[in-house]
């Protein structure tokens, strides 16, 4: 099962790296995510995969009975899906708004902050 | 969208949307549920009422700007771990105070005040994002 | 039966929490991240109440350094602090560790954090207060703060992503074109970097089964070596982007110089620093045997990023782009430090991301300065300006100095401690380097200073003639802005010329990364004999 697993990882960082070396924003923001969901299946595959009983403790009983779910990477997913869903999203809005105000999608193209003909340094002194 | 079924129902929906919200906040501890899952569900609910009622009538109401309650629920959930400062515990240890209601027995926890803040925090959060996608809508 | 007997053993087993009490002493570790953080949702709060926010950040912040201060001089004392969440025990909950490294560092952020607070208020525009400057540059330095004092891999990425999402809001605030431009090359990048520091926290979790700092240390002696090397190159590659180090440095130059100068100057002086602070703490502190495999590849990117950074200075004609190429440099000394990891190119490291914190901030703040009496960005057009303000002029010269790590200013020690560690081992081509920069970075700031301070009039044929274009300060610009500046600059001048202090505080830090002993112990784990590695695929088969 790790080695599938291991495999679709890395057709996932195949596609989701071959979509950010795209221009246009839009692949890159489909690549960004490709690459969230990758790495969350990574740790989630580095945690071990066990039995898919969930880690509660049953009525009754002090402890968890074997065998159960590891929980931290399950935890740490959760914290990663959250945070990269925020950032996500907020590129999604900025590059929009980029496509309004810029008029441009293809990042060649975006050369406001850094211009194209930078003019020469100053020769004198 | 904007039908007269939809609107009719809508307030009764949200409603009881919110309720049910609240329900699965105060079951989170021990059962499924928890303050995450029931923002998302309050949250859904101010969506579904700002389709239906308009982004305006929305806003008023909230009362407060939905980035404010989701600033409150920050504020909230930092604080219920300071609270153990009082009881010589580490920062976000889970203090509990149990007291009997109408023959019951009703635990009071930080984790729970915890659990609220979370609550605004979605809350507030997605329904700033749901309600500045919707008036761009209606602006159209 | 048997069930029955199981269940009584493991009835007996002792709770995995903390049995002593906490006293109010170890809530310092904790309470300057809790206080920006409360502070940030509080302001948001009160966003429309414009008058309140300015006055409840600097209360703020000044108790956020109040505590700090007290907590340095606690560490100094007892040494490396800590506390654990939730009354766990140290590698079950998540831990906050403090020593002098972290520490020292927060405690610069949070100056600086203030200073560029009242410095901002000169030109705020109201619709920026209502966005939230305030509020963000609160959770920004909450944070900065929670990284620097963390003990905990995971939570370190947390605070990371803090980092970030106030940045953003930071870095569009105002809505110019520029900045959006800006912003999308700095999202996209940073982003990235956290997603390959998530990669590295994967594979770590993967191999040791915990993820605080101690913890790893403790059993990274006897891991397997190559899933180590992967994982160091990996945090290599993150905390590099982060840090802005060459190759992945594109996006600094491309971005920093877009927002508001107080905003830049907090970037310039935190941002950065927290990429560097973690690539010491994790390849120094907790996997040294990951940083001994990598150490000729962060060489070559020292040297590199040594001499091409202030190359990139000299060729630029925008004032605050040629300041972020300069920033860029000094993360070269930085890695110098960890290219040689004895006592002094350690400390030399410590001491040199302290100077660029206060250094680089100062800098852009004066860039700033700069920039409202010119009315433009672009060198070439500036000019004249010794006559106008020749106290700017003063400033300028003395940061330019401090940069290029010249006596007496606070930029010459660590340069000198990094030569000297690497005399130490031999190592002629970093000297090289290093001088190298300094020399390179002494003509692009001089060049600068000639061509805002000291030509009379702008480029061209009328180089010469006065420059008729200058705005003089308004009052209030010159007591809310150079006031602080000047503080912050001296400052500067007096760690400088009085370099005993933080030659102490660096040599006990440098100490504490390169020996983990005391570090280990704060946290309250178990001492290395009793830690058995698993063996790897032992679990997987199970």
């Amino acid at each position: 099962m790790e080695i599938a697993l291991a495999i679709l990882i890395g057709m996932f960082f195949a596609v989701s790296i071959y979509l950010l070396l795209s221009r246009a924003i839009i692949r890159m923001l489909l690549g960004i995510s490709i690459f969230g969901n990758a790495v969350n299946l990574l740790i989630f595959t580095a945690g071990r995969l066990t039995k898919e009983t969930p880690p509660i403790v049953p009525m009754g009983e002090e402890i968890l009975l074997e065998p159960f779910a590891n929980p931290l990477p399950q935890a740490l997913i959760l914290t990663a899906i959250v945070i990269g869903f925020a950032l996500f999203t907020f590129l999604l809005v900025l590059g929009y708004r980029a496509y309004q105000e810029l008029d441009a999608d293809d990042t060649d193209t975006m050369r406001i902050a850094e211009p194209e003909r930078a003019p020469r340094p100053p020769l004198t002194y | 969208m904007n039908t007269v079924i939809f609107r009719t129902i809508a307030p009764i929906l949200v409603a009881i949307m919110l309720v049910f919200s609240v329900f699965v906040l105060l079951r989170g501890h021990n059962e499924p549920g928890g303050g995450f899952i029931g923002g998302l569900i309050a949250a859904s609910s101010i969506a579904i009422y700002g389709i239906a009622a308009g982004v305006k009538e929305v806003r008023k109401a909230l009362k407060f700007d939905p980035i404010a309650i989701a600033g409150f629920g920050v504020f909230i959930a930092a604080f219920a771990g300071t609270i153990s400062i009082f009881y010589q515990a580490p920062y976000l240890t889970g203090i509990w105070a149990y007291f009997e209601f109408e023959g019951k027995k009703i635990a009071l926890s930080t984790p729970l005040l915890f659990d609220i803040g979370v609550y605004f925090t979605v809350l507030g959060t997605i329904s700033t994002i749901a309600l500045a996608l919707e008036e761009k809508e209606e602006k159209k | 039966m048997e069930e029955k007997a199981n269940y009584e053993a493991a009835v007996k087993l002792p709770v995995a929490m903390i049995d002593f009490a906490t006293g109010f002493a170890d809530w310092f570790i904790i309470l300057p991240t809790i206080i920006a953080l409360m502070g940030a949702a509080l302001l948001i709060m009160l966003r429309f109440n414009r008058s309140i926010q300015p006055i409840l950040t600097i209360i703020f912040i000044l108790t956020i350094i109040i505590i700090e201060i007290n907590l340095l001089l606690r560490i100094l004392a007892l040494g490396p602090q800590s506390m654990t969440m939730g009354k766990w025990l140290p590698p079950f909950g998540i831990s906050f560790t403090v020593d002098i490294f972290g520490i020292s560092f927060a405690l610069a952020s949070a100056l600086t954090a203030l200073i560029v607070t009242i410095y901002a208020q000169a030109d705020l525009a109201k619709r920026e207060v209502k966005y939230g400057f305030h509020s963000l540059l609160l959770l920004l330095l909450a944070g900065v703060s929670g990284a620097f004092m963390t003990g905990d891999m995971f939570n370190l990425y947390v605070w990371f992503e803090v980092m970030l999402i106030a940045s953003f809001g930071l870095i569009i605030m105002g809505g110019r074109k520029i900045q959006l431009d800006g912003a999308i090359k700095y999202g996209f990048l940073n982003f990235l970097a956290t997603s390959f520091f998530l990669i590295a926290l994967g594979l770590i979790y993967g191999l040791f089964g915990t993820l605080n700092m101690a913890d790893i240390s403790l059993k990274a002696a006897n891991a397997p070596f190559g899933p180590l090397a992967s994982i160091g190159a990996l945090l290599l590659l993150a905390f590099g982007m982060k840090a802005a180090a060459f190759p992945v440095n594109a996006w600094l130059p491309a971005s920093y110089h877009t927002p508001h100068p107080a905003v830049s100057a907090l970037f310039g002086g935190l941002l950065t620093k927290v990429g560097t602070y973690a690539l010491l703490r994790s390849l120094l502190l907790v996997m040294p045997t990951a940083r001994d495999f990598l150490e000729p590849l962060i060489a070559a990117l020292a040297v590199i990023t040594l001499i091409l950074a202030p190359l990139g200075a000299i060729a630029q004609t925008n004032l605050r782009r040629a300041i972020g190429f300069l920033l860029i440099g000094g993360i070269g000394s930085v890695l110098v430090g960890l290219a040689v990891p004895n006592l002094r190119g350690v400390a030399g490291a410590s001491i040199y991301i302290f100077h660029s914190i206060l250094t680089i901030s100062a800098l852009y703040l004066v860039a700033g300065l700069i920039e409202k009496i010119m009315g433009t960005e672009d060198v070439r057009k500036m000019g004249g300006l010794y006559s106008a303000s020749s106290w700017l002029s003063i400033l300028f010269l003395v940061l330019v100095f401090a940069v290029a790590g010249l006596p007496p200013f606070l930029g010459f020690w660590p340069k000198l401690l990094l030569i000297e560690a690497s005399l130490e081992r031999g190592e002629i081509l970093l000297i090289i380097a290093l001088l190298t920069n300094s020399l390179l970075t002494a003509i692009a700031g001089s060049r600068l200073w000639a061509h805002i301070f000291w030509r009379a009039g702008p480029e061209g044929a009328n180089s010469e003639q006065p420059n008729e274009k200058l705005q003089p300060l308004k009052t209030k610009d010159k007591w809310l802005c150079s006031a602080p500046t000047t503080i912050l600059i001296l400052l500067i001048v007096y760690f400088g010329i009085n370099p005993n202090t933080i030659f102490g505080l660096g040599r006990v830090a440098a100490l504490d990364l390169l020996n983990s002993d005391r570090y280990v112990e704060a946290t309250g784990l178990a001492k290395p004999d009793l830690v058995t590695m698993p063996q790897l695929g032992e679990e997987g088969e199970k």
